[in-house]
C-alpha cells in the first residue's frame, strides 16, 4: 500500500503528489487505449489508400491472367467466385453440425464426464493454430480421401470447405451455446409443463428466441472462413489457373490465396492488384464484424423477458 | 366411448411420433457433439503419425540437437538430392522472436486498455472502444501480412538505414524487406483484442466492495487499481497474456509474408527469420512436397507448435478457473 492510512489526510504534500500521479496514470492508460483505434484506423486507411485507386471495373469482372496483367486483362473476378464457392460449401458443412453440438451440450447434456471432455476438446481446439488445421486438411482431406475415395490428389474446393469446417466448428459451438444460455429456463420449463417433448421445446420456444444470437456466431464464423489463408495454401491449392473451373472438386483460387501469390509477385501491377484484392477482402470482413455487432446489440435492447 | 377411445389412441400415436422424433433429435445432437472428438483424433492421428514417419528418417537428435534447418527443394529431391538439415531450434528461435517481440508491445497496451475500459473509461467511449477492439479482431491476418510488407517494412528499413540510432542499436545492421521486425509490430497489435478482452471480464468481475474499501479508506481510483483491483483480477489477467501468446505463437500469414523465408539463428529483430508457422506455409504454398522427410516435417514442426500453443492454453485455462472460483467464493 502506498501510503500509510494515518498519514493520509494530513500531509497536504504528499496528497498533491497522489493527485499528480493519478492524473498521469489516467493519461498513460488513455494514450495506451487510444493505440488500437489509432492502429485500426492507420491499417483501414492506408489500405485503401493502396487499394482503391486500382479497384475499376475490370478489376471485378475479369479475370486473372498471368501475361495480360500489363493490360487490361486483371481482376479478381474468378478468384470472387471461388471465394464464394468455398465460403458456401463451408457453411453448409459446419453449420448443421456445429449448431446441432451446441444444442446438444447446453440443451440436453447433463454434467457428465463425457460432457467435461466435449466442452474441454471444444475450448482446446479453438486455440489450435490455423496451420495445424492446414495440414490436417492436407493429410486427410487431399491426400487420405485421393487414397480411399479416388478424389484428385491435389487441394480442390471440397477439400478446402471441409477443412474451414473444420476450423470454425469452435467457434460455431460456442456460439451457439452462449445464444441458448440467453434464454431463459422459465421458457422450457412452460413449454415442458404443458407435456411437449424436449425437441419440440427447442424447436417451437428456445431456437426462435436463440436464432439472431447464433445467427450472429455464424456470420462472425463466416468472417473468419472469408480471411483464412494459411490452410488454403497447405491444402495446396493453385497459384493461379488461366481457365478457372468451379464444383466441388474443381481447383481453383479463393481470394485470399490470390492476394497472397500477387503479393509476392516482383511486377507492381501484381502488387496493385493484391492491394485491391486486399481492400475486398478487408471491407468484406469489416462488414461481417459490423453486421454481428449490430445484430447483437439490436438482440440485446429488443428482447426484455 | 368409441369416439373416445379412437382420440386416445390418435392422441398416443401423436406422443409415439414425438417421442420417436425426440430420440431422433438427441441422437443427431448428441453425434454431432462427438464429431469435435473426431476432429481431435483426426488432428493428433496426423501429426503424431506423420512426425513418427519423419523420426524414422530423421534423427530425434539432430531435431532438437541442431541448429542448421535447410529442407531442400522440390526438384533437388526429385533428382535424388540430399534433403538437408532438420534441427529445429531456428524455427523456434524466429518463434520465439516475434512471440516475445509482440508481447513486449501487446502486453502493457493491452491491458493498460482494458485497465481504462473497466475502471476510467465514460461509457460513451466505452460502447466505441469495445467495438473498435471487435473489429480489429476479426480483421484477417493476411490483411496484417500485406501491411508489414508494404507499410510497415519500408519505415523499418528507412529507421535502421546505415548510420541512424537504431541501425547501431542493432549491433550494425540494416534490416532488408523480410525482418522479425515487420511480423513482430503487426503481431503486437494482432494481440490486443485477445489480452484486452480478457482482462476487462476479469477486472470487472473484481467485486464492487473491494474497491468501495479502498476508495473509504482514502485510496485514489489509480491506488486502488494498482492495489487492490489488479491484484485481485491477476489471475484472469495472467490467463489473458498466456492466450496472447500462444495467438502470437500460431500467427501465420503476417509471419509467412514478412518476415522471412529462410530459418536462421538468431535473436536480432532486424535480421530476416522464419517462424514454425512460416515455415509451413511457405513450404507448401502452391508447390507441396510429395513425400519424404521435407513433408513429414512440416508434420513434426506441426506437432512441435501444436503443442506450444496446447500447453499454453491449458496453462490459461488453469488461471481462468482460479479467477472463476475466486469470484464464486466472494459473491
Amino acid at each position: 500500500m502506498s501510503g500509510d492510512g494515518a498519514l493520509l489526510f494530513t500531509a497536504d504534500a504528499d496528497l498533491h503528489r497522489r493527485r499528480r500521479t493519478e492524473r498521469r496514470w489516467k493519461a498513460v492508460l488513455l494514450v495506451g487505449a487510444s493505440f488500437s483505434i489509432v492502429g485500426l484506423a492507420v491499417l483501414i486507411v492506408r489500405m485503401l489508400a493502396d487499394g482503391v485507386p486500382h479497384m475499376n471495373l475490370d478489376f471485378w469482372s475479369e479475370s486473372y491472367s498471368p501475361s495480360g496483367i500489363r493490360g487490361r486483362t486483371a481482376g479478381i473476378f474468378d478468384a470472387l467466385v471461388s471465394s464464394i464457392l468455398v465460403l458456401g460449401m463451408t457453411m453448409v458443412i459446419a453449420v448443421p453440425v456445429g449448431t446441432a453440438a451446441g444444442i446438444y451440450l447446453y440443451e440436453y447434456a447433463h454434467k457428465s464426464r463425457l460432457t467435461d471432455w466435449i466442452r474441454a476438446t471444444v475450448s482446446n481446439l479453438a486455440g489450435v493454430p490455423s496451420v495445424v488445421y492446414g495440414l490436417l486438411g492436407l493429410a486427410i482431406f487431399v491426400r487420405l480421401f485421393a487414397d480411399t475415395f479416388g478424389m484428385p490428389r491435389q487441394g480442390t474446393y471440397l477439400a478446402a470447405a471441409l477443412t474451414l469446417a473444420v476450423l470454425i466448428l469452435p467457434i460455431l459451438i460456442v456460439a451457439t451455446e452462449e445464444a441458448l444460455k440467453t434464454v431463459p429456463a422459465t421458457v422450457r420449463h412452460a413449454s415442458l409443463g404443458l407435456g411437449a417433448t424436449k425437441w419440440q421445446t427447442i424447436r417451437h420456444h428456445v431456437l426462435p428466441y436463440a436464432l439472431p444470437g447464433i445467427l450472429t456466431g455464424q456470420i462472425l464464423a463466416l468472417s473468419r472462413a472469408a480471411g483464412e489463408t494459411a490452410p488454403l495454401l497447405i491444402i495446396g491449392l493453385p497459384t493461379y489457373q488461366v481457365f478457372q473451373t468451379y464444383g466441388p472438386l474443381a481447383t481453383g483460387t479463393p481470394l485470399q490465396v490470390r492476394a497472397y501469390y500477387l503479393a509476392s509477385d516482383a511486377r507492381q501491377e501484381a502488387i496493385d492488384l493484391a492491394a485491391g484484392a486486399i481492400v475486398v477482402l478487408l471491407l468484406a470482413t469489416l462488414a461481417l464484424n459490423l453486421l454481428a455487432i449490430f445484430l447483437r446489440d439490436r438482440l440485446q435492447n429488443r428482447i426484455r423477458w | 366411448m368409441v369416439q373416445a377411445a379412437r382420440a386416445t389412441v390418435g392422441e398416443w400415436q401423436v406422443a409415439t411420433r414425438a417421442r420417436y422424433g425426440d430420440l431422433a433429435a438427441r441422437i443427431l445432437f448428441l453425434t454431432a457433439g462427438l464429431s469435435v472428438f473426431l476432429v481431435l483424433g483426426f488432428i493428433l492421428y496426423v501429426l503424431v503419425g506423420n512426425s513418427l514417419q519423419f523420426f524414422r528418417d530423421v534423427s530425434i537428435l539432430e531435431f532438437f540437437g541442431s541448429t542448421k534447418w535447410q529442407t531442400a527443394g522440390t526438384v533437388q529431391i526429385s533428382e535424388g538430392g540430399d534433403a538437408g538439415d532438420f534441427g529445429v531450434w531456428p524455427l523456434i528461435a524466429g518463434t520465439m522472436l516475434v512471440t516475445v517481440g509482440a508481447a513486449v508491445i501487446g502486453l502493457p497496451i493491452g491491458l493498460a486498455t482494458a485497465i481504462y475500459l473497466a475502471e476510467y473509461a465514460p461509457s460513451r467511449v466505452r460502447s466505441f472502444l469495445k467495438p473498435v477492439l471487435e473489429l480489429l479482431a476479426g480483421i484477417p491476418s493476411i490483411v496484417f501480412g500485406f501491411f508489414a510488407l508494404f507499410v510497415i517494412s519500408p519505415i523499418v528499413r528507412d529507421l535502421t538505414d546505415e548510420g541512424s540510432f537504431l541501425y547501431y542499436v542493432f549491433g550494425q545492421k540494416s534490416a532488408t524487406i523480410f525482418s522479425a521486425m515487420n511480423a513482430i509490430i503487426v503481431v503486437g497489435v494482432m494481440v490486443l483484442p485477445i489480452i484486452t478482452s480478457l482482462s476487462e471480464d476479469a477486472i470487472r468481475a473484481v467485486p464492487k466492495h473491494l474497491r468501495e474499501a479502498s476508495f473509504g479508506l482514502g485510496a485514489t481510483k489509480w491506488e486502488t487499481t494498482k492495489n487492490v483491483v489488479v491484484p485481485s483480477a491477476l489471475s484472469g489477467i495472467v490467463a489473458s497474456f498466456v492466450l496472447g501468446v500462444a495467438r502470437a505463437i500460431g500467427e501465420s500469414m503476417a509471419v509467412a509474408m514478412a518476415a522471412g523465408t529462410q530459418a536462421a539463428w538468431t535473436f536480432n529483430p532486424i535480421d530476416s527469420i522464419q517462424t514454425m508457422t512460416g515455415f509451413i506455409v511457405q513450404r507448401t504454398g502452391g508447390d507441396t512436397p510429395q513425400q519424404g522427410p521435407v513433408f513429414t516435417s512440416l508434420f513434426a514442426v506441426g506437432l512441435t507448435l501444436f503443442l506450444m500453443t496446447l500447453a499454453l492454453n491449458l496453462l490459461a485455462q488453469r488461471f481462468v478457473k482460479r479467477y472463476r472460483e475466486v469470484e464464486g467464493a466472494d459473491t
